[in-house]
């Protein structure tokens, strides 16, 4: 069975770098897929990498990461600069990102306009317990 | 806002010891990338010898690996720097995928292992940098989070980044992707493999260094 859990911003919006990277791995750990309204900052997003890392043993090999960000290079400028300032005061609570465990989703495939998520066959990897 | 103080004092006291010290071009990307390759062609046009072992089993790299006073020349221009080869970055490492390419439960688990290590090294290693050359396959998506997340590091840190778009000898390579992708930074498709377009890339390096 595939779970998704939602994690609304306001929910890591008052956790540390450290808080927040804990939170959304733990939940990646325990086999759901994250969907994390928002994003982390650039250096969490590498701090996520470093700490999955630490985290890879023989049953828990790691996570498939996409964001979402709220504005691309082809939308307006005024658009950019609104997002940019929603994110100055809000955090970043604008944009989608998606946290799942390896064990689950096999990929993501991010293109601008569209994302795929493709979940692991679960019987190949009942194997491993 | 201690982040942004301590990136601010770090890159003055670079910037004051920046006449004193030799630059350190890193390279950077996912695994299977052509690091190495890329690494192995330099050096062996500037220095006459390799680096590293390049393989098509994913993380064969798995240290930081170091390579010092590489002189290179172009007409006129002069570049010393020290070469730092990084170990691909990724967000998932499955010691079963080791497996597929013939190794044994306990040599795919040490490999996995390290190459774990080899990953939390490499990010250790972003803020030593002065410039990153980030290697990618040309013919994969490069729109994958890793991609992003390294050049946008790279971006908050305010290191120059060049962008080679490798394996551009293979038919599926796509370098118009790959520029798509990131359109805010140059990029440069070789053949690291097979030398395709290599005098280019040193006149990007140069380009981005200056």
């Amino acid at each position: 069975m595939l779970t998704l859990e939602i994690v609304p911003y306001r929910e890591i919006e008052k956790l540390s770098s450290l808080g927040r990277i804990r939170k959304l791995l733990k939940i990646a750990m325990e086999n759901k897929i994250v969907l994390l309204e928002g994003r982390l900052s650039r250096e969490e997003e590498t701090e996520l990498i470093k700490t999955t890392m630490e985290e890879i043993d023989d049953e828990f090999a790691g996570i498939e990461l996409a964001v979402i960000p709220p504005t691309s290079d082809k939308d307006s400028r005024v658009m950019q600069f609104r997002n940019t300032l929603v994110n100055i005061l809000a955090g970043n609570r604008l944009g989608l990102t998606i946290i799942g465990p390896a064990s689950v989703v096999k990929e993501i495939k991010k293109d601008p306009s569209k994302i795929q998520l493709f979940t692991q066959d679960n019987n190949k990897k009942k194997k491993r317990r | 806002m201690i982040g942004i103080l301590k990136h601010f004092i770090n890159r003055v006291f670079k910037d004051l010891f920046k006449g004193r010290k030799q630059l350190k071009i890193g390279l950077y990307g996912p695994p299977n990338g052509g690091k190495t390759t890329l690494a192995n062609r330099i050096c062996k046009d500037w220095l006459g010898e390799e680096m590293g072992t390049a393989s098509p089993i994913p993380h064969e790299t798995r240290e930081i690996n170091i390579k010092e006073s590489i002189n290179i020349k172009s007409g006129k221009k002069e570049l010393d720097f020290n070469l730092i080869d990084t170990p691909g970055i990724a967000t998932k490492i499955d010691y079963e995928d080791f497996l597929k390419h013939g190794m044994n439960e306990k040599e795919s688990k040490k490999r996995a292992k390290e190459a774990t290590k080899g990953v939390i090294d490499a990010i250790k290693w972003l803020d030593e940098m002065d410039v990153v050359i980030v290697v990618l396959d040309a013919t994969k998506d490069p729109f994958s989070q890793v991609n992003i997340t390294i050049i946008g590091n790279l971006a908050a840190r305010e290191i120059p980044v060049l962008i080679v778009a490798n394996k551009v000898d293979l038919r599926k390579s796509k370098i118009k992707k790959v520029q798509a992708a990131f359109p805010q930074y140059p990029v440069v498709g070789i053949s690291a493999k097979f030398g395709n377009n290599v005098d280019e890339f040193y006149e990007s390096l140069f380009t981005v260094v200056n």
